[in-house]
Parts: C-alpha cells; structure tokens; sequence
C-alpha cells in the first residue's frame, strides 16, 4: 500500500522480483481490477479514495469464485477492506484476514507504485 | 519577505505556467467579447482557494457546468488545498492529502483550470480579465474568490530575510526551510491564526514566542479571563507570550538577516524569524480598480446575492463585504456564499444575509468557543463567570437583567458549546451557575436538549424552535416542515436527540441516518459527491474514510432518483457514480455464483415479436448462453463472461432491446395477461397499459427491486394484487393496488383508488412510486414500508390522493424528470470505448478470458463446472 505519483505503473511482489501490472491510473479509487499473474494466479487490484494501492487474491474462498476485485472497498475501525460481492463477506486489504470469519484469510500482495522498468 | 499589497503576493511568482490556449483569447485579441468556445456563455472564475472550489462544487451540482464553459484563474501553483488545516503540512500531510480537488474533478466536468496564472485587470466594458501571462480571457459572468492577504505592520525590517506569513504552502514550505538553521521563533499577533503559526514553530523545534498588540490573547474571539486561562495552558506547553505590546521594528544582523525585534514597551527580544500573523485584509485591489464598489474598511460590496455593483460580477468569501456589512474571516460563511452565488447564476433562489459568528476550535489541544454576545456589549448586562486556572478552564456566561443568556465564552472545556448556543436568546431552565459549574460541583451532570425551553433555538439558519421540531416526528418531517437543519446542518444532532429515540436507526456504521433521512439530504442540499455527503454528513469516525458497501450503493440509488431533480447526471455509471455501485450495477448484468452474469433484456409487458425472439435465441446460441423464462414474462441469458457483455449487448440493441434492469434495485417487469384484445373476458387493453406502464418507470431506482402487473379483468391472471403496485381493469377505468409481495412474505395489495381513468391512475402511481422512493428504508419492499408507514394505507392516501402533505406537485415533478430523463444504460455505455474497457477480464491481459468461469452439460444447455470453484491454495486457514 503506497501513495502513487501520476504516471507510475502498479507492480506486484512475487517472491524477490516485482511484477509490473499496469499504470496505476488505470483502476479507479473506490474499485477493483482483476490481473492475471504469470503463474495463472489472479489478483485483485484496489485504490482506495486517498490513491494507497492494495493487492490480495482473487478469488473469494467461501464460494470459489474469481471476483473480489468487482467487490466493494469501505473501511471501518480505520481498515480498509473489500465485500465480496457474492455473500458480502469483507476482507482486510492490508492483512486479507477476513473480517467477518478470522479463521478465513486470502494471500495480500506487497504493492509499490513505481516508475516502471 | 512579505509585503503588505496584494501584488507582492508570495505564491505570484512561484510556479507560473502557461497551459493550452483553449477558452482564451490571445494578447492581440484584447477586448473581444464572444464566449469561447462554442456558444455556452463563458463563468470566469478568479481565485480557487477553499471558497473557489466549493463554488465550483456548487456549478457542478446545479448543472452550470453543463450550460456554462467554465474557466479557472488560478494564482497559487496548486489547484485548491484545505487552508483551515495548513498546520498539518507541518505534521506530515503532504500538499496531496490537504487537496481540496479531486483528482480528475476538472477533466470530469471540463472545467479549464489554469495554475500559476493572476488576473491582473478587469475590463469590466469589454468583459475581459487580463491574466498575468498575457492572456486576455472573456467572461459573461465573472466570479472573484480571492480571498484575503496577510496583514503586515509597516515596521521597519519587515521584509528582511527570515520575515514571513502564514498562509500558503509555499509560505510554509519556507519557514520550514528557514527554520533548518533558527533556534527561536516569533510571532506577531496572538489571534487564531498567530497561536496556530506558534504551535507550528515549537513543532519545528524553535523556542517560541507570541507578541500580542492586545491585552489578551484571541481578542476577537474571548474576553479577559478567558485570554488569561488561554494564557496559562500556553505558557504551560512552553511557549513565552507578550501581550499589550506591539511591534517597533525587527532587528536584522549586519547580513540583513532578522536578529530581533524591538517592542513598543522599549524591550528587546532576539529572534532568528519572525511570523506575521497580525490579521488579514481583503484581496479587493483587482475589482477596486475595476471600479466596483467596496467597502469602506475594505471587501467588495455585493448583495444577497453576492452580486457586486456589476451584476455580471459575483464576489464571494474572505475577498466579500457581505449585506451585513461584514467581511468574514472564517470558511463556513465563504461557503455559504459560495452557495448564494452559484444559485444565483443557476436561477435557484438563494441568499446569504450574514453568519453566526460563534466558533468552536481546538487551538494547541486547548478547546476554546464563544457564542453571542461573547464580550458582553449590551446595556446592562451581567455575567456568570467560572474560572479554575488550575485546569485552564473558564467559562463565562452573559445575561440580560431578566436572565435570558445572550452570549458566551468557554475555555479550555467548551463541551456544554452544543447545549448552550441554542440557549441564546432565552432564559435558561435551570440557574445559570449550573450550566457553567463541572459536574459534581453542582452542575447538572449532563444537559441534554430535553432541557431546553420549548423556544429555544434550534436551527439558527431558518429560526426555529425547539417546540416546533417536536411537533414533528421524524427527521425528514422536521426539514420538511420547518426547514430546520437544511442549512449549515450543524443542528441535526441535536433535532435527532429531540425527537423520539428508538435506538440506532443509522443506514450502516457511516451514517446515523436512514436512507429517508439521506435523501432529504441529498435533495436539500443537492449532494452529487459521495465523499461530500461521507464527510460532511457521516458518523463522526467515518468521515474521511472509504465509506462501504451498504451506504455507497444507497447513495447511487438515491442520486439516481434524484438526479434530474438536482442537476446531477442520471447515468448510473457516469464519473464516480460507478465506483459506488454494486457489481450488478456496475457491470448492468447479474452475477451468479461462479463468477459470470446473467442478461435480461427488456420485454415490456412480456409482449415480444418473433423476430425478437429469434435474435435472443440466436444469441444464446453464439454466445452459448442457458436460457431460461422468468417469472416476469422475459428471458434471462445466463453463463456470459464479464468480458463477453458488450459483445452480446452490441447485438441486443442493434435488435432494439434495452436494459431490462435485472440488475438493479429498480422497475423489474410490468407482466400483463392478454387483455381484451383477445381475451373474451377482457374489459380493457391491459397489455397496452403494462406497456405503458413499464415504459415509463423503467430506469427508476428505488430502495428495492419493484414489480408491477395489469390484469385485464377481475380473474387476474397477471397476479397484480402480488406486486408492489398492481392494476386491475374494472368496466369502467381502473383500481389500483399497492404494497402487494409474492416470495418469503407474501403480502396481498391493498386497494388505493377505484375506477381510474388512465391519467389518473397513472398520475396516482408516479406519486406513490416517488414518495416510497423518498421515504422507505434501504431493501424494503413496499410492502414492510406499508405496514410500517405510521396510519397505514388511510395515511398514504392522504398523502397522496389527498394531498394531506401538499408535496404531490413535487413528486409529480420529479417523476416527470425522470421519464424524461431515461436513456438506456446498455446503448450509452456501448458508445464509450473507456467504459467498455471496465467488462475486461484482467486488466493487464485485455483479451484474455477468465479461465475460471468454465461450463459443463446438463439437459442440453450449460451450466457452471463447479469443479474449478473447489477450494485450493489460495485459502488458507489458521
Ligand atoms: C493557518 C490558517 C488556519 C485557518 N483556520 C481556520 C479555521 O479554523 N476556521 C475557519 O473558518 N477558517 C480558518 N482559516 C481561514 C480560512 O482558511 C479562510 O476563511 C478561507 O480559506 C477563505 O477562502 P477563500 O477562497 O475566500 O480564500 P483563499 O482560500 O485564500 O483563496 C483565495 C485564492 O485566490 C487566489 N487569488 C487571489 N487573487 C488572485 C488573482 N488576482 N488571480 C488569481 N488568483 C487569485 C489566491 O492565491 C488564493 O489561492 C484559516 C486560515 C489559515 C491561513
């Protein structure tokens, strides 16, 4: 999570090396976007209102299916988080601990917005 | 450093850019007159601070930037930042968090925005202002914000090297710079803004001090005991203060470099930087040499509303002299101003007569507030004064001889503010001594507003008092009503405490209203901007955040619903509108459990050609979708990849099928039996009206989903009596049914009129679709809002057969605005390559179908293979 500049690309942390997504102009604050990882991963791609950038999986474990980045951003007791937009359940965008199931928690990627390479 | 005229200003020479041509004439062409370009007439605006950009906001609300092209001359290198909250530069915010603009904001609603560049003449004959680049830009209606320039005392010294003012970033950018290589500080001036300059310089590390021409510190604001106790906690936090002294010259060293200060009392301080901070004046110079009027102490005249001596010309903020005759140094009455004018250029009614002066403010953790007649001006009056210099605290009362309070001071504990302002004006119910004693002490432990007189004011914006907001019921009556809190708002806390409690009715852990209670807001106060209504009407700790997923989506509702009748744009998925909708919304198809959507064209009142039918089924079959028939008597397409959508839709509407809003908390389906086209019972065409019906309601948001349905005779077939408004044909006309519900609850309809010729039943329905839309809670049906709706189905027909409530030439109005504002959402979204590219699967592999979303057979057709939804690595438990 990481305030961004204008025109630098989103990359995400795989292992040691950083995986260039996308120009970070390319989501829009308060949504979601979906990218495919090399390794055929998908991860969900957010700005919240202040441009901090988050990345966690996909895909939603209650029902299997690839579409927390079409969820909902909000944020309560300071933690922002996405609902998923089947069931609803919300998962923090730092940590991807579910908030309404502890037990339940998705991968969270590191993020950098960067100038690109 | 800093110069007492306005044209030294520190941010002028800073950052001056030139940027695109667009909107103005060049230097050769001075004086031409004709709005550029195209034929929208031209709204200049000079000057985007705080009041500036509201103002901008306000256009924007009011559609004005739709009828207007309008154009930004902006000074500072910046577009505008939050000055109320410049300290905080110092504590880590950087020029990006105290932004005012949002991001894409002047793009989204083609404002030209030009930085660096400060108007430097008005030619009010040719109607041109000349910008400091050369530039000579046209007006039809010219705004000026300019606000205020710090005040500086003529010393001598007073523009050495190490001299500055507190107002800008740049500004602050500086003395921070400066302050590297200083170890003490100074002030000058021991207001508002000097005590906060203070606290800022002991927040870089200097030894600081105050230099107050007053007696006290705050003179403006406390009296003398209320300065003092001031006094006390600041010394306390370290800070040295000098008061009854001004300022004789600053000292600099051989280097020309401040040294000192020399005070009028004779004494000698050393000092390596000096902050003036000795008030503020009027940036006025521009339109006094336009000839406009000003004000005798400085301010540009205007009326009510904010109009100068020019009617072309509106001046709004710090830069103002107001009707009242004041220039008003603080932000919420620029705002109001703000407001005023862009009504005004709208042709809203509107006015701005003046402000309450009284504050509340935290000024170096200290808490300090004054209301009224807080220094106890009028004849004969007395006060009622605690003081405790122990604590810091002070606390003064004034009252008129027959007792009624008429003002006061708090310091140090200004809890009781809230309590006491709307006291003002009467005589308070228990002895003043209580109301300023701490609790223990013989103080009240707690005063609610139950313990205000019944005329106490409440809203000091419309007058109004305590006894007539409790003749009201709910939140939404009271504004109605009385108008009360659809002003500044900043009453609506304590009218929800004085109407009846039943817990926390609050929308979601951001709002502490219902969702009737946000849509008066919206409407009231035309609220386009959902960070608008988060942080200025959210629960206290939510404001700033990101909202969430229960109360953006019913803002969207709301705004759509409302969003003709205020000026906003109606398309659901228009700037930041798509952020907030849920993803049925957002991508207009409906989502099933593996991921993919499901389509429902609209096919009104279930009546469809065979050509129709062929191309849904064609496209079924290209799109290898499962069909199904639903229960509304349409087709629902299922199993399309969100990136498959603009595709299958393209066709759709090429065949001429609209949205059929499956998606959305809106009109569903108008089903209809046959009718007496066909039908050997029929009495009328219920086709035809469902038709009609579905037509004209389509699009309509609304707290939840809604169905409909006409029968053609009293058999009916089309189950109309289950629906949330239902028709029924009768020999003669019409009856109507409302509040109906098929699924978990159901609920038979109740009859609202018999008989109706069909401008009456539909003139009926459009007010009881709008007063649902405007009264129920979020996710109820009519039929809970039925049984729920306080004197039931007798009450609704007052309302809106009787019009017991005199709003239904409104509601009328706002459905109107809406049947003529519909457009289908599928064919304006298929117009925008941008938008199309939110249905991609990923966004940095456009092309590329999600490889989850797969399909097995069954029966012929398709269905999700949940086999690839099975749980893996991606979940792990803990
Ligand atoms: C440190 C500080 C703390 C404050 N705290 C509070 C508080 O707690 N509560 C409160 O109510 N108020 C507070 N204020 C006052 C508040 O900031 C002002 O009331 C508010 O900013 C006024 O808005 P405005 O748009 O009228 O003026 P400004 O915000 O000053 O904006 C005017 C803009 O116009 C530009 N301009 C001027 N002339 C020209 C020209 N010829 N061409 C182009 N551009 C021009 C200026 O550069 C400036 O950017 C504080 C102010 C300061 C400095």
């Amino acid at each position: 999570m990481i305030r961004h500049g204008r025109q630098a690309t989103l990359q995400l942390r795989l292992g040691d090396d950083w995986f260039t997504v996308c120009d970070a102009a390319r989501l829009q604050p308060g949504r979601g976007a979906a990218a495919l990882l090399p390794d055929g991963r998908q991860a969900a791609l957010f700005l919240d209102r202040d441009g901090r950038a988050y990345a966690i999986d996909n895909r939603d474990p209650f029902t299997g299916a690839s579409v927390l980045s079409r969820g909902l951003l909000g944020s309560a007791s300071g933690r922002t988080f996405v609902a998923s937009p089947l069931l609803k359940q919300r998962f923090d965008l730092e940590s991807g601990v579910c908030l309404d199931d502890e037990g339940v928690t998705v991968r969270a990627y590191e993020v950098r917005v960067g100038n690109g390479e | 450093m800093p110069d007492a005229t306005p044209e030294a200003m520190p941010a002028t020479t800073t950052g001056a850019r030139s940027a695109g041509t667009a909107g103005a004439t060049s230097a050769g062409t001075a004086g031409a007159t004709s709005s550029t370009p195209g034929t929208r007439p031209t709204l200049l605006l000079v000057g985007h601070g705080m009041v500036g950009q509201r103002f901008l906001e306000a256009l924007v609300e009011r559609g004005v930037t739709d009828s207007h092209h309008v154009v930004v001359l902006c000074e500072e290198p910046r577009p505008a930042y939050d000055r109320v909250h410049l300290t905080s530069y110092f504590e880590g915010k950087g020029a990006d968090e105290l932004s005012l603009t949002p991001g894409g904001f002047m793009d989204t609603h083609g404002i030209e925005l030009r930085l660096g560049e400060r108007a430097e003449r008005i030619d009010r004959e040719a109607r041109t202002v000349t910008g400091g680049s050369g530039r000579v830009y046209a007006y039809d209606t010219l705004v000026l914000a300019t606000g205020s320039y710090p005040f500086v005392p003529p010393v001598p010294g007073k523009d050495a090297e190490g001299c500055f003012v507190y107002r800008t970033i740049e500004d602050l950018e500086a003395i921070e710079a400066y302050a590297k290589g200083a170890g003490r500080g100074a002030v000058v001036g021991g207001g508002l803004l000097g005590l906060e300059a203070a606290g800022a310089l002991k927040g870089l590390g200097l030894a600081t001090r105050i230099v107050e021409f007053a007696p006290r510190l705050m003179p403006a604001q406390v009296d003398e005991g209320g300065g003092a106790a001031l006094l006390r906690t600041i010394e306390r936090m370290g800070l040295t203060v000098h008061t009854g002294a001004g300022t004789e010259a600053v000292v600099t060293d051989e280097d020309g470099r401040v040294s000192g200060m020399r005070l009028t009392d004779g004494s000698e301080l050393p000092t390596d930087l000096v902050v003036f901070s000795a008030g503020v004046r009027p940036r006025d110079q521009l339109a006094r040499e336009a000839g406009l009027k000003v004000g005798e102490r400085g301010g540009i005249s205007v009326d009510e509303e904010c109009r100068t001596s020019d009617p072309a010309v509106f001046a709004i903020g710090e830069c103002a002299q107001t009707v009242d005759g004041k220039v008003y140094g603080l932000v919420a009455p620029g705002y109001a101003m703000a407001e005023a004018a862009a009504d005004a250029i709208a042709g809203f009614p509107g006015s701005f007569t003046g402000a309450d002066m009284s504050t509340k403010l935290k000024l170096l953790g200290v808490d300090v507030a004054s209301f009224g007649d807080a220094h106890g001006t009028a004849e004969g009056c007395l006060d009622v004064v605690y003081a405790d210099s122990r604590s810091g605290t002070y606390k003064k009362l004034v009252m008129d001889p027959e007792g009624v309070l008429l003002g006061g001071v708090l310091v140090g504990d200004a809890e009781a503010y809230g309590m006491l302002r709307p006291l003002t004006g009467s005589v308070p119910p228990v002895a003043p001594e209580q109301l300023v004693l701490p609790a223990g002490a013989g103080g009240p432990v707690k005063l609610g507003p139950d313990a205000l007189p019944d005329d106490a004011i409440i809203c000091s914006c419309h007058n109004v008092t305590k006894g007539q907001i409790c003749a009201c019921g709910t939140l939404p009556e009271v504004k109605q009503c009385t108008k009360a809190g659809t002003g500044c708002g900043s009453c609506v806390k304590t009218i929800l405490q004085l109407l009846p409690q039943t817990g926390d009715k609050g929308l979601c852990g951001c709002f502490s209203y219902t969702r009737a209670e946000l849509y008066e807001i919206v409407k009231v106060k035309r609220i386009t901007s959902y960070a608008r209504l988060l942080d200025e009407h959210g629960r206290e700790e939510a404001r700033g955040g990101e909202g969430c997923e229960i109360c953006k989506p019913t803002f969207a509702s709301v705004l759509a619903s409302l969003a003709p009748a205020i000026g906003a744009d109606g398309y659901v998925l228009e700037g930041e509108q798509a952020a907030l909708q849920d993803t049925n919304d957002h991508f207009l198809a409906n989502m099933q459990r593996n991921g993919s959507y499901s389509i429902v064209p609209r096919i009104p009142g279930g009546e469809i050609t065979p050509e129709k039918l062929i191309v849904i089924g064609e496209v079924a079959r290209d799109f290898g979708l499962y069909t199904k028939i639903t229960g509304g008597q349409r087709i629902d397409l299922f199993g399309a990849r969100s990136d498959q959508l603009p595709a299958i839709w393209t066709r759709l509407v090429a065949a001429g099928f609209e949205s059929g809003h499956a998606y959305g908390k809106a009109l569903r389906t108008v089903k209809s039996c046959v009718g007496q086209t066909w039908c050997r019972y029929g009495v009328q065409d219920s086709v035809r009206m469902a038709i009609d019906l579905e037509l004209r309601y389509r699009g309509l948001r609304a707290p939840h989903k809604l169905k409909s349905a006409v029968s053609g005779c009293a058999r009916e077939c089309a189950e109309a009596q289950s629906k949330d408004f239902g028709v029924i044909a009768t020999a003669s006309g019409w009856n109507l049914y409302v509040g109906g519900n098929g699924g978990m609850t159901p609920r038979h309809a109740d009859l609202l009129a018999q008989d109706l010729t069909d401008a009456e039943l539909i003139r009926l329905i459009d007010r009881f679709l709008m007063f649902y839309i405007r009264t129920a809670d979020r996710l109820e049906r009519t039929a809970s809002w039925l049984e729920r709706l306080e004197g039931g189905l007798d009450h609704l027909r007052e309302v809106i057969v009787e019009d017991s409530l005199g709003i239904c030439e409104e509601l009328e109005s706002l459905m109107a605005a809406h049947v003529a504002g519909y457009r289908d959402e599928w064919a304006e979204t298929l117009q925008d390559p941008e938008r199309l590219a939110r249905f991609e699967s990923f966004v940095n592999a456009p092309g590329t179908p999600d490889p989850t979303v797969r399909f097995v057979a069954e029966r012929d057709q398709m269905k999700p293979d949940l086999a690839v939804l099975i749980p893996e690595g991606a979940l792990t438990t803990r």
